[in-house]
């Protein structure tokens, strides 16, 4: 009952303190982009100039037979399309650490950055897809549970770091799993299932760690050398219970989807807690748009094996919520678990969905 | 390693079974000695692949109401193709896609739209004509989840999730748009969703009494939204209406691994008890046959036997049947699709008196 009453509130269109949530009038456009590759879309991210850039998890991950270690290759792809959803390019084709895809976005300077939670890695690449920077190290071979006949492969037990195997929960070591103390991290790049990242003005790097067991944000420079991580296992201020995006402000304020407490919370870029938004359901994907004026947007997205609930809220940076939009589903306009949202502009929006496959706009009509 | 001994066992109990209950389950059927045989002929090289394209083994096999042609095959890679009317190549579906793994079958519905069903994906997804994606149904599992689960892997699940699938095996759809699936090897059932693909019900687990299923591997609907399922590890057909509640069970045509139902005012139900693909043959002479019924499940006749050769099926796992006359067969074993006609007879459409 203490779970089910908040969602049947949240379905007739009422907050968490009984107040009408408005509706928000929008449109969506699920056909705009083809993918040439059809697949599960985690990500999607514009640049300055209206391209778009969307991370799916597609073709297929293959593991190479060789000596008694097992590698995995391949999984995912990042394609660039122009404003109009013309296909541009591939962008990473081969790349060592596109295994699954988690996340994509553009940094002020057009740079594309992807956040990939196969091979705990996130790789920056600058506007036209060079290769600038790598976070994290995929690791070298993964686990493969010994059964008969088949040698261990040494190195961590694959169960070490698995939770519940769904959302939520403990998490999911990637291949990763079993490196670091659940809810620790350690002071550098070795992520686990990371999420998601962001930038201050300076350029300092966030990195959201994520959906395995780690809950913290790491901090680097924007050379990509570490200055601090904070956060574990927990849901006091300042601890997570999945991490599952981060978006900063132009204050250079961070905002941290803390899924697993249903709430956002707020740091400065020290990681000092400033306040928590805690009436926009589960956040899933987050974003902050551009603009004098700054809004954030969070899904409530619907959770594996459900298509309740869905809806889009739209807050102002003072946690107070403007309105909602959308619910779940398979149709046109509607949302099949949303991973990714992008607002460089209040009231033009591309969500990534991952259970429809799609990368659908929406704008928001007056 | 405390978990070694339960691998151990899983793996010798996957070993031994699986192929067994999955692959073995043909065998003679009652009705066979007291059927009469169906003339047929097979269209000789009906398809023309281009140059460096090759079928696989032939999956699945449907056609739209112009009566263009598509293979679903498990080649190098599971591959949707779509051919015209004469056999000509048209282009290729979904190619690279996230839910091309292990061809199973395709179906199209009444608005030419393409499903492809994937048990290796446990992925529907469904393309409109032109071969865009319009729908998809399942969620391929999370590939890191099922590398700490190797080797081996289990076949009767039971976990009845609403909007996953275990190695789900056929699609169908009533009148009004609902959605029939067959789920399938690792999950005894078949699943109800409206048109859009939002779940209602599912029945079904695994056994061999009313409502159980031992591998649902087909299905076809009627025009009434009746449900029939090919329950091919119980070497039965069983009836389901409308809110899958079990109305009938056809017993006597061996073990359908694949069944259709025709497009015409009056309908007639085909199914075949395919050559195991396993090939034995010392089964060859029990199985092979496709039977053509009527819907409430008297026989009318019978073709086709065991083997590789020109008109004869070597494992068919896929059946169009848009008119009673005209088939279209996928075969596992020899990589290929068959057109088939069948000639008229004085038992094709006055049948009945010789069986009742």
């Amino acid at each position: 009952m203490k779970k089910t009453l908040p969602l049947i509130l949240l379905a007739l269109g009422v907050s968490l303190y009984g107040q009408p949530v408005l509706e928000l009038n929008y449109d969506g456009n699920a056909d705009l982009i083809q993918l040439p590759s059809y697949g599960e879309v985690a990500g999607v991210a514009t640049n300055s100039k209206g391209h778009v850039f969307v991370y799916a998890r597609t073709g297929h991950g293959a593991a190479t037979l060789g000596d008694e270690r097992t590698f995995y290759h391949g999984g995912s792809r990042l394609f660039q399309f122009d404003q109009n959803g013309k296909y541009v390019k591939e962008i990473g084709q081969g790349v060592y650490a596109v295994n699954f895809a988690q996340q994509v976005r553009v940094d002020p300077q057009d740079n594309i950055w992807i956040v990939d939670s196969g091979s705990n890695q996130i790789v920056k690449f600058d506007a036209d897809g060079r290769y600038q920077l790598v976070l994290g190290r995929k690791p070298e071979n993964i686990n493969v549970r010994p059964g008969a006949g088949v040698p261990a492969s040494g190195g961590m037990p694959a169960e070490a770091g698995r939770g519940e195997g769904g959302r939520g929960g403990e998490g999911r070591g990637g291949f990763g799993g079993g490196r670091g103390a659940p809810g620790a991290g350690i002071n550098g790049d070795t992520f686990n299932r990371p999420a998601d990242v962001t930038w201050d003005r300076a350029g300092n790097i966030y990195v959201a760690d994520g959906f395995g067991p780690n809950n913290r944000i790491a901090k680097f420079t924007k050379e990509g050398d570490f200055v601090k991580t904070w956060g574990q296992t927990g849901s006091a201020q300042g601890q997570f219970n999945q991490i599952r995006g981060i978006a900063s402000d132009a204050n250079g304020n961070v905002y941290v989807a803390d899924a697993g407490n249903r709430r956002i919370q707020v740091f400065t870029g020290d990681g000092a807690f400033k306040s928590q938004i805690t009436n926009v359901g589960t956040p899933q994907a987050i974003c902050i748009s551009g603009g004098a004026t700054q809004y954030l947007y969070s899904s409530n997205s619907n959770e594996p094996e459900s298509m309740e609930r869905g809806e889009i809220y739209k807050v102002r940076l003072t946690g107070e919520v403007v309105g909602r939009f959308g619910q779940a589903g398979k149709l046109p306009r509607q949302f099949g678990m949303v991973n990714a949202i992008d607002c460089r502009t209040e009231n033009d929006l591309w969500v990534g969905e991952v259970w429809n496959w799609r990368a659908q706009k929406v704008t928001l009509k007056r | 390693m405390r978990r070694l001994p339960a691998s151990v066992v899983v793996l010798l109990l996957f070993v031994a079974a699986g192929p067994a209950i999955a692959q073995n389950v043909s065998g003679p059927a009652k009705a066979k000695a007291a059927t009469p045989e169906i003339p047929f002929d097979s269209v000789p090289n009906f398809f023309k692949l281009p140059a460096g394209l090759y079928m696989g083994e032939g999956v699945g096999v449907a056609t739209n109401s112009k009566g263009h042609v598509f293979v679903y095959t498990r080649s190098g890679e599971t591959r949707l193709f779509e051919f015209d009317q004469n056999g000509a190549f048209v282009k290729e579906f979904g190619v690279g896609s996230y839910g091309f793994s292990f061809a199973h079958a395709v179906r199209v519905d009444k608005d030419d739209n393409v499903w492809a069903v994937d048990e290796g994906t446990n992925v529907i997804q469904k393309f409109s004509p032109d071969g865009r994606l319009l729908m998809v149904l399942g969620k391929r599992p999370d590939p890191l989840e099922q590398l700490a689960l190797m080797p081996g892997g289990g076949q009767y699940s039971g976990a009845n999730k609403p909007y996953s699938f275990h190695r789900e095996t056929d699609i169908g759809w009533d009148p009004q748009g609902n959605i029939f699936v067959t789920d399938g090897y690792g999950d005894s059932r078949v699943v109800k969703y409206d048109k859009n693909g939002k779940f209602i019900k599912s029945v079904g687990t695994r056994g061999n009494g009313p409502l159980q299923f031992s591998t649902p591997h087909a299905m076809a609907v009627d025009a009434k939204g009746n449900v029939y399922v090919a329950d091919r590890g119980n070497s039965r057909i069983v009836v389901l209406d409308n809110d899958l509640n079990q109305k009938a069970v056809y017993d006597t045509v061996g073990a359908p691994w694949a069944v259709c139902i025709t497009n015409t005012p009056h309908q007639y139900l085909f199914s075949s008890n395919s050559f195991p693909t396993g090939n034995n043959f010392d089964q060859a002479p029990l199985t092979g046959e496709v039977y053509k019924m009527e819907l409430d499940g008297t026989v009318l006749g019978r073709f086709g036997k065991a083997g590789h050769g020109f008109k004869e099926f070597s494992s068919i796992h896929q059946m169009d049947c848009r008119t009673p006359d005209e088939l279209y067969v996928a075969e596992i074993t020899e990589w290929r699709v068959q057109k088939i006609r069948l000639r008229p007879t004085t038992s094709t459409s006055a049948a009945p008196q010789q069986q009742k």
